[in-house]
Formats: structure tokens, sequence, C-alpha cells
């Protein structure tokens, strides 16, 4: 299923663009396999999401752990961790 | 009463101020966070996630307003390019009596730091420029109202 991919800050930065539409296989059903499947694709997303311990997430605008699951969603965000106020 | 606004506009703390005096309230507590030059800082970028940010801002006033008797919270936050001096954000909270408001104002602003998809990127006069990295001080912070030390009623 079509799945809207966000990126910000030095995600986005290090990927080169701010979204993107993909469509991963069924077995991809969680946060954290969505960033392996992307991981496998390439070079640009191995050295995005190095370091995991500071990736952060939101499924459908809402802030995820690694294990929230993806399905149904229409819109799941990866970032650094947040910097505001 | 719940005032969220994100965008790149100046706020005039006095008018925000005065709407809640205006709610009756016995008490405003309010916070505004301004633009540091520190290490030569020429510009702070805030970048955010459009709909998402609001989202968040109106669920953490929500919040603030059930955990304590208030009558109004406002939250702003700017986005885009600052300079050392602009205001950056500010939160508010009226109550009855100043206990709610003084504690609600340190609630808002420590869960926004933790709880909102801003990044801040800063250039300096020297040509550096990076994005902030998180602090932990922030996360701890912010953990201090989820394990429920400091709240009341």
């Amino acid at each position: 299923m079509a799945l809207k991919l966000l990126y910000f800050a030095g995600i986005r930065d290090a990927i080169g663009r701010d979204e993107e539409i993909v469509d991963p296989p069924p077995e991809v059903t969680t946060v954290a396999a969505l960033v392996e499947w992307l991981v496998a694709r390439g070079e640009v997303y191995r050295t995005a999401f190095a370091d995991r311990a500071r990736l952060r997430a939101a499924v459908d605008q809402s802030f995820a752990k690694p294990e929230a699951s993806i399905a149904g969603a229409h819109e799941i965000a990866l970032f650094p961790p947040v910097t505001g106020g | 009463m719940i005032t969220v606004r994100v965008g790149p506009a100046d706020f005039d703390a006095a008018a925000e101020l005065a709407a809640l005096e205006a709610t009756g309230a016995g008490g405003i507590a309010s916070f505004t966070g301004v633009v540091r030059g520190d290490g030569g800082l020429v510009e702070l970028r805030l970048d955010h996630y459009p709909g998402m940010t609001e989202r968040s801002l109106e669920a953490l006033a929500a919040d603030a307003m059930a955990r304590w008797p208030l009558l109004g919270v406002t939250v702003i936050h700017r986005v885009g390019p600052l300079v050392p001096g602009d205001r950056i954000v500010f939160v508010a909270a009226a109550s009855r009596h100043r206990a709610a408001a003084l504690e609600a104002c340190a609630f808002l602003i420590d869960r926004l730091k933790t709880d909102a998809p801003f990044w801040k990127h800063e250039r300096f006069a020297d040509g550096r420029a990076a994005w902030v990295e998180a602090r932990e001080s922030d996360d701890a912070a912010a953990e201090r109202w989820r394990t429920g030390v400091g709240r009341v009623g």
C-alpha cells in the first residue's frame, strides 16, 4: 500500500528530499521494519539512519516508538529528536 | 479558552496577557523565550511539521487544562529564520489562584520542548551551521511531569 514518508531536519538533509511515496511489502508492519527496509534500499538511507538511537518517528502525526504498527497508516515522518521551545 | 498559534509572525506578549486577564482569572503566569546570541550565533531557524505541530500544541494545552483548574492557556511558537533578541516562544496559563497558573506554565514550556515537532538550526558568524542537538536535561524536565511530581488537584 502506498505510504507517504516525510523527513525533517538532519534526516531530510541526509536523504536530500523532504518527502516521497513508497510501497513497502506487506511484511513491513512496524516503524522499525520500515526503517530497515529503507536502509536496505541504499547508501543514502543507510547513512541517514546510521544512528538509530537518535531517530524518532511519527505515524499519522502522532509520535510513535520503533515497535509501533504502521498498518493502515497514511503518513510516516522520520526525524531527529525535537528541539523546540 | 485555548489559544495556539504557530507561524513566522512576532507576537505581543502584553496583548496575549490582556486576553487571558479578560477570562476573569485571578492570576496569569507566562514564559517568553528569546533567541540568545551565544557563540556568535547570527541566525536561528525553526523548522516544524505543519499539521502535527498544531495538533501537538493543542493536545498539550488541553492536557494542562485537564490537570489544573485553568481559565485559559495560550501557546505561541514562531517558525522560520530568527535572529538574537527575537522572541521565539510564549506560553501562559490563567487561573483563579497563582499556584495552578505557575505550575501549568512550567508544565507547558517543559513539555513543549519534547512533545512538539520543532527543530532548531543554528548559523554562526564564522560560517559554522548545524542542527541543534536535543538535550537530556530537556527530557528530564519533561519527564518530571509524567511521573506525577508537581501535579496538583
